[in-house]
Order: C-alpha cells, then structure tokens, then sequence
C-alpha cells in the first residue's frame, strides 16, 4: 500500500526563485536563507519519495476571477511552467501521477470533498518554487507531483479546520491506495507577510512562532484559528498558512518535528521551513 | 449574509471579498491578459487602445493609465492582478511595495532587513487614526 513518509512546510515567494535560476544563493542578501535549506534538503534526498502531493495556491495564473475553485485537483500527465508575467521560470515541467490523482479524487468526493478536477493546467511559483527549496536544480523533478491548488486570493478562502479536515481526509485516501509509492506532502505559502497597500511590509515573527508550535502539537487548535486573524497578525497575504493545515492534516496526530527554520527577510515575507515526520 | 466583516478594521489592507471582486472585475482581468507576452507588447505600444478591450470606468483607466497603485486597489483591484501590471513596467514586488507605502525602494528594503513592519500599532483602523490625529495636532 502507498505510504505517506513525510511532510514539508515551506513558503513560496517568488523571488527565492529567482534568486535559485539567476544563481544569487550566495549574494549577502540571500545566503543567509539558503545558508538554512541543506538539512531540509538532505532529509528529502534521503527520503527520495516517489510522488509529491503539492498543496499550493495559484497566484492569478491558471484561475483568473472567471472560475474560482476552491480546491482543485491536478489530473494531468504534465503540467507547464507559467508565464506569470514576466516569462517562465527555467525549471523542468512538473510529471503528473494521473492515477493516484484519480483515487485522491474519487476517493475525496465520496468522502464528502468536493473537489475540482483540472486537467490541463500551467503551474506557477506557488508549486515551483517549493519543489525548488526541497530539490535544488536538477534536470528533471526527482518525484511526480500531484498538485492541489487552494484559493487564497479570493476572500473568502477555506476555513483553517475545513483544510485540516480535507488533509485528514487525503490521508485515508493514501491509505487506501493499493500502489506501492512514497508519499510526501508539501504545505506551501506564507507565513506572514502582506504585499498590498500601506500596510505592506507587515511582518509577525511571535506570531508565526506561535502557529507553527500549534500547527506540530496542537493542530486541532490551530485549526480554529479564525480568518480574521490570520489577516490582522499574519498580513493580508499571510492567510496562505491555511494550506499548512492540509499537510498537517494527512500528518498523524503526534508528529516529529525534524526541522525548523525561519529567515527574515525574503523579499516581502517571514520565511518559513518546516520538515515532520509521523510519530 | 456575511454581515461580520470584522477586517474592515485592519488598517491599510483591502480584504479582497465579494464586494471588491465584483467592482474590480474588468481591472483584474486586464491585468490577468499581461500574463501574456503578446497582450503585453499590444499594451506598451498603445495602453490607451489596449485598454478599449475591458469595459473599466473612466476612474478604473485612469488609475491604470497613472499607475496609481492604492487607488487601483480602491477600485477593485487585487495585488496579485495589479503585480501583473507592475511586472509589466519592470517593477519587482519590493518596488511595489515601496511605491504603495509611498517610500523609497531604499527605505522599504532597509525595513525589511530591520525586520519588517511590525504587527504593534498596526492590528486596528484606531491605532492608525490615534497616530494621524497626533501628526495632525503636532
């Protein structure tokens, strides 16, 4: 049966992938963020899991305002790297796990999750640049991924128990699975930061901290934590830690937490690592 | 429905809901069309025409005609749709930032490094208000 081996915790801004594709790693700026992936890194080499289920949002990419889904399914063979705006990013095309991405999916909606199915779809640094953090860059990603795209851009996003609930149920799904892979899941995006208006900039290091400790030990609790506060402690975009919960969700309840890191600052935000396995 | 719309006291942030989606519509989905390289090329060349295809407001093209970025937001439009069009010009999400917060690349990045903005005095509209009315007397 498929075995669910590991989780990843990690943001995904931007400009960490650019830094990786214009090798800046080791500019002053930069080093010290990249100074702390090697452990993260050696931990998923070790593991070498056979598929990544991606947890991740699309940044007005594939989705526009024209359909919004609240969580989507990645079906596909292949997915293409984006032209967000300003050209793709030179990374391999990420290979799909068409059929495991099935029994997520019929397993999920008999489940009572309804989720959106895409079969064609361009991914963008919300799914490209956590495959970076874990994999450095190799010729091709080391594992296929099945993405799972949130909406987080659209107030209002899924509650923090609704994800923590679909994690729980992704991993009966795994658990049902008569295939013989390694799983890893990957909770992407934050942890705080706010990119718009006059508040940009907002950074909330004790808080981070503070959800981070609930989210390895007390996961029931941080799933309560309401919107409104994610947007005023954690910066209007910082309410991307909702997709945390679904990777702690396929987690058992008692984890191992392997390792944290955390950087101030990448770019606008207050970078967040964070590498469990089951207890 | 959803009569609890407790974010609205969060100061300088547009919580992108329902009400500002439906306003912002056309904006957006102008600036969702710079994802691609083509639509970008057709904008620099004429944004006045280019922008004849989205049935905006006078106010909504003006605002994208002078880049005025919070008055974008004020109409409507979302950061992750206005970047495009920042990106568009060359402008990175620092710079973004910095021209939104109405500093200078310089002083935004070096508060980053000092360690961002902070949460204290910046959770409530109130606290906002107290600092204006405090620059105001003095």
């Amino acid at each position: 049966m498929a075995e669910l081996v590991g989780a990843i915790g990690t943001s995904h801004i931007p400009a960490v992938g650019v830094a990786i594709d214009k090798g800046r790693t080791q500019d002053d700026y930069w080093k010290p963020y990249f100074d702390k992936l090697p452990p993260a890194r050696e931990w998923m080499a070790k593991l070498n899991p056979d598929v990544c289920i991606v947890v991740y949002n699309d940044h007005a990419t594939a989705f526009s305002l024209e359909l919004i889904p609240t969580f989507a399914l990645g079906m596909a063979e292949r997915f293409g790297i984006a032209d967000e705006g300003f050209g793709p990013r030179p990374v391999p095309d990420v290979m799909g796990h068409p059929e495991l991405a099935w029994h997520l999916a019929e397993s999920l909606i008999l489940d009572e999750f309804d989720m959106t199915l895409v079969n064609e779809m361009e991914v963008d640094h919300g799914l490209t640049v956590p495959l970076s953090v874990a994999y450095g860059q190799p010729d091709a990603w080391p594992c296929k991924v099945v993405p799972l795209a949130v909406n987080v851009v659209q107030y209002p996003p899924p509650t923090g128990n609704r994800c923590f609930r679909l994690g729980q149920a992704i991993r009966r799904a795994i658990d049902s699975y008569p295939g013989g892979e390694r799983i890893v899941i990957f909770g992407t995006g934050g942890m705080s930061h706010q990119l718009q208006a006059q508040r940009a900039g907002l950074i909330n290091t004790e808080w981070d901290s503070r959800f981070l400790d609930l989210l390895v030990n007390d996961p029931e609790a941080a799933a309560k934590i309401e919107h409104v506060e994610y947007l005023r402690e954690a910066g209007s975009e910082g309410i991307e830690l909702v997709m945390w919960l679904i990777m702690r969700g396929a987690m058992n309840p008692h984890v191992n937490e392997i390792y944290r890191a955390t950087h101030v600052p990448t770019s606008n935000t207050h970078n967040g690592l964070l590498v469990l396995e089951n207890a | 429905m959803t009569a609890d719309r407790e974010y609205d006291d969060i100061p300088g942030t547009f919580v992108f809901d329902g009400r500002r989606s439906r306003q912002g519509y056309w904006i957006n989905q102008f600036c969702m069309s710079l994802r691609h390289e083509v639509n970008r090329e057709a904008f620099r060349a004429d944004e006045a025409g280019y922008l004849d295809r989205f049935p905006l407001t006078a106010e909504q093209r003006e605002a994208i005609l002078q880049r005025e970025w919070i008055r974008l937001l004020e109409l409507g439009g979302n950061i992750y749709y206005t970047f495009k069009l920042a990106a568009c010009d060359g402008l990175t999400f620092q710079q973004l930032a910095a021209k939104q917060t109405g500093v200078s690349e310089e002083e935004y990045v070096g508060m980053m490094l000092g360690g961002g903005r902070p949460i204290d005095g910046n959770r409530n509209t109130s606290e906002w208000a107290s600092v204006q009315e405090g620059a105001d007397r003095g």
